[in-house]
């Protein structure tokens, strides 16, 4: 490792930063890279019963999925339900993270790690939990039971609702820590002007301080939505067999239809999906807010 | 600052339940001594962690998870030394774009990866090996690593490296004597999170392990499409637990809030 | 006898030019300050005599033995930079003794140089102490204590004190250089600070856009300033609009009724005429006229700013209890030929 760290040779590029980068580039570029592009063909070969993956190219598998309204409930259901995660935790998230901002230390950082703890809890242990809690004889129903909310337990298990609540639950640290984030650069003066300035606390709120956190939840937004839309294990989990989203439907065809192909295009056209929203709406936010922050 | 009232407190109360409610769940059913799935409401009993240890399948995935962890993890921060003190010391032409290349494995969904390298391995002829795991472990692991490395080496003033020259030392010694031991905590501190996304990992791993490597997440999801019994809510508690070791160590070294959030507290 | 020589040393980073044909010859044990503005390229410079940076031309000799193709973790120079640049892993001793540890010092000769030069900086008492817990000052006493120890051929000091708060700055002064003069050490400080460098250096290299300026010692730079900049950036300079007649075949400088003689080469016509705020004195009559526009206390002495016909003017006045003339107060100025210098040809610049 050579400790160029000084300035040789400026009139000639300098080797060392690249010799450095080069095996971490080397082994993500070749792992991403091929990997990515062997599932692409992949995604444009044919799959039969009897004679296994054919090496022949056509889209026919994307004509098969834009054309079979199984799939189109499917992709539906995923993005439904990623659409629906998001604004939850933009509802929840947001706020707690507003409220944790405006404690005191200890509660603070201790109530922090609470919150953004789970986050280093495998995604199947979290989403245990809610399949114990849930079920007829489950803690939430009994408890909402007991409340008088209800009159017979509800059906959360095997259904969309267990599923965006569950989801919620693993994804709302991304929230508060994107919101969070943007808290942490706001200078507190500037709430403090204004009130000398003579505005109301609901106007600082909303004039003041949502503008400036704005970006902050945006970017959590794009994170966690592209995180629901691509979620396995808690729809596996939750939603069972019957319900399918679209990394779910990918497994099976790979797993137990064996149709790689197929698979491979279903999670070509999730990745197409989720690649164009992140990029789409991060040029949206750095646009609209580029001005303001840098 | 001004102070929470009461709706913001209720409000976050009800949070905290929320957030706290499955994984206190899961311990608690640990600990029953019933059969089945119930709470332990007539005491608690350690039964289900001793099934842990006579369940094979669960002792060896765990085993798997556990080597599994510590060689990605490894080798993902050798990869992120030499990559993180590059980026952090030289200004050259592609820096942004290296930069952002190492943080593209977080930008493609875990399942679309998970069916890449199942694809890129069954042809490369290491599909199911411990092998395959590592490399795809080390592809996702590594932009966290990556990332800690950097952030702890940003900070280091340049000039002490060229203190250490002009006072004799060779380029190897100011690396082992001075660099290296000025980014430890963002070494170490991204060794444990490059472990713990590892150990964690399910969603990529699912698709491309095979019945000889498979690890812990992935046994406790296959177990759990069958059923929900106790066992797993036994192995969950212990997960559990170890998680939140590893989490005293990180914020020894580096300080949880500052890693999650990049603001310390200190 | 030189020591350390530079000859023509030159640095251009493609077009722009930061060090132009630098030649300074340092004698063993003189003190020499490389004083300018920032991007003068004085820091370019040292960094250039340690290695950190390659010149495009130029050679650079020390005690005889070229420099340059030495690698710059051997060539056995002393550092102190700007930013202090201590390990903070380790404690003050274990800084200090990290050179030492490099040549490969026996243990026991280690301990006991570390200790003699802690304590040459008077920190003896904190040698187990880690850089993050001492104050400023102590860090920087660490920093020239740990490139003190290794008994280097030249000292390089970047700026060294630039980071201390003025009183403490006056103090490290005096303490540098009395350590300096204990050990001989021949030393280049780079500093920015014109005070500075006038009260620690045998000789001053004052530098602008990459070029030596003068290179001279302190007094003589100052009575004598080879050019307009260093006039303006050694302390302060007066400027005022004179004008060059001829009487009685004598040149004469005048600005109103207040006259000097003049060099017989100087042109008639307008003048510049440039002196000092101490050497300007009140008097009766017979002087310049102005009125005492402001009066500014700096503890020590007045700065009073006098707005004239010829210029505004600035005069430094020692608070030795003597009566001040107040604000809006009609006065009088005058010093001596010798204490001016007279540039015909032009008016002063703005």
């Amino acid at each position: 490792m050579s400790a160029a760290t000084f300035d040789r040779r400026n009139e000639r590029v300098p080797l060392a930063p690249y010799l450095l980068s080069g095996p971490a580039l080397l082994v993500l570029g070749t792992l991403l890279v091929i990997p990515l592009v062997a599932t692409a063909v992949l995604s444009l070969h044919s799959f039969s019963l009897y004679k296994g993956i054919q090496n022949v190219y056509n889209f026919d598998n994307y004509v098969d999925i834009f054309s079979d309204p199984y799939f189109y409930a499917i992709y539906a259901r995923t993005f439904r339900i990623a659409l629906i995660v998001t604004l939850l935790s933009i509802l929840l998230g947001a706020p707690e993270a507003y409220i944790l901002n405006r404690m005191r230390d200890p509660w603070r950082s201790g109530f922090l790690l609470v919150v953004l703890g789970p986050l280093f809890i495998s995604v199947i242990s979290r989403t245990l939990g809610w399949a114990l809690l849930f079920g007829s004889t489950g803690l939430v129903n009994q408890g909402l039971v007991a409340l008088g909310l209800i009159d017979r337990p509800l059906q959360f298990m095997y259904s969309e609702t267990g599923i965006v609540i569950a989801l919620t639950h693993v994804l709302v640290p991304f929230m508060v820590i994107s919101v969070w984030a943007s808290l942490q650069r706001l200078d507190p003066q500037i709430e403090n002007a204004a009130l000398s300035l003579g505005a109301p606390s609901g106007t600082i709120l909303r004039r003041i301080l949502l503008p400036q956190v704005l970006p902050g939840v945006l970017s959590g937004s794009i994170i966690v939505f592209a995180l629901a839309a691509s979620a396995f294990a808690t729809p596996a989990i939750i939603g069972g067999r019957r319900l399918q989203v679209a990394a779910t439907l990918a497994y099976d065809e790979f797993l137990n239809t064996l149709n790689w192909p197929l698979g491979a295009a279903i999670a070509m056209l999730l990745l197409v999906a989720i690649l164009a929203i992140i990029v789409g709406c991060n040029r949206l936010v750095e646009r609209r807010y580029a001005q303001v922050f840098e | 600052m001004s102070r929470n009232g009461p709706l913001a407190l209720v409000f976050h109360g009800a949070f905290i339940v929320y957030i706290l409610a499955p994984i206190l769940v899961v311990c608690a059913v640990a600990f029953t001594s019933k059969g089945y799935l119930s709470l332990p409401t007539d005491g608690l009993s350690l039964r289900w962690f001793h099934a842990i240890a006579a369940n094979r399948d669960f002792v060896d995935a765990f085993w798997s998870s556990l080597w599994l962890g510590t060689m990605s993890a490894t080798i993902a921060i050798g990869l992120s030394i030499p990559a993180a003190l590059a980026i952090a010391r030289y200004r050259f032409v592609g820096r942004d774009a290296i930069t952002t290349l190492f943080q593209a494995p977080l930008m493609i969904p875990p399942a679309v990866l998970g069916i890449a390298f199942l694809r890129f391995f069954t042809q490369a002829g290491i599909s199911g090996t411990f092998i395959g795991l590592v490399l795809s472990h080390v592809v996702i692991i590594t932009p966290f690593a990556i990332r800690l490395v950097l952030s702890a080496s940003t900070g280091m003033d340049p000039q002490i490296e060229h203190a250490a020259i002009s006072l004799g030392a060779s380029a190897l010694a100011t690396f082992r004597r001075v660099t290296l031991q000025m980014i430890l905590p963002g070494v170490v501190s991204g060794w444990v999170l490059a472990f713990i996304t590892s150990f964690d990992e399910v969603t990529m791993t699912v698709f491309i392990a095979s019945p000889r490597t498979t690890t812990l997440p992935v046994r406790l999801f296959l177990y759990i499409q069958d059923n929900i019994d106790p066992l797993v809510a036994a192995v969950s508690a212990a997960l559990i637990a170890l998680t939140v070791v590893a989490m005293i160590i990180l914020d020894r070294t580096y300080g949880l809030d500052r890693l999650l959030v990049g603001r310390g507290s200190d | 006898m030189s020591f350390l020589v530079l000859d023509q040393l030159t640095k251009a980073y493609g077009d722009v030019i930061a060090v132009d044909r630098l030649s300074l010859e340092v004698a063993k044990g003189e003190f020499v300050s490389l004083l300018g503005p920032s991007g003068c390229g004085k820091t370019t410079t040292l960094q250039m005599i340690a290695g950190f940076v390659e010149p495009t031309n130029g050679r650079i000799t020390l005690d005889n033995g070229d420099l340059l193709s030495v690698r710059p973790n051997k060539r056995a120079l002393g550092i102190v930079f700007q930013s202090y640049a201590l390990f903070p892993h380790m404690t003050a001793a274990e800084n200090v003794a990290f050179g030492l540890e490099m040549q490969h010092v026996p243990r026991a000769e280690r301990d006991r140089r570390v200790a003699e030069t802690l304590s040459l900086v008077g920190l003896s008492a904190l040698a187990d102490r880690f850089p993050r817990k001492m104050s400023g000052g102590q860090q920087q006493r660490v920093a020239l204590a740990r490139a003190l120890v290794i008994r280097p051929r030249v000292l390089l000091l970047d700026e060294p004190l630039s980071n201390l708060d003025a009183k403490l700055r006056e103090e490290m002064q005096i303490e540098l250089r009395q350590i300096q003069r204990t050990l001989g050490t021949t030393t280049i400080l780079v500093t920015h600070d014109q005070s500075e460098a006038m009260a620690l250096s045998d000789r001053i290299v004052i530098m602008n856009r990459g070029r030596a300026e003068q290179i001279a010692r302190p007094d003589e730079a100052y009575a004598r300033p080879a050019s307009e900049f260093v006039a303006n950036f050694l302390g302060k300079t007066n400027q005022l609009a004179a004008s060059i007649r001829e009487t009685d075949g004598r040149k004469i400088v005048s600005i109103g009724a207040a006259l000097w003689p003049a060099a017989d080469a100087m042109h008639c016509g307008p003048a510049t005429v440039a002196v000092r705020p101490e050497r300007i004195a009140l008097t009766a009559n017979g002087g310049v006229p102005g009125i005492l526009r402001h009066r500014v206390f700096h503890g020590s002495h007045w700065l009073l700013q006098v707005e004239t016909d010829a210029g505004a003017v600035t005069i430094i006045r020692q608070n030795d209890g003597q009566a001040l003339p107040r604000e809006g107060e009609a006065i009088q100025l005058s010093w001596r030929a010798e204490d001016m210098s007279v540039t015909p040809g032009k008016g002063p610049d703005a």
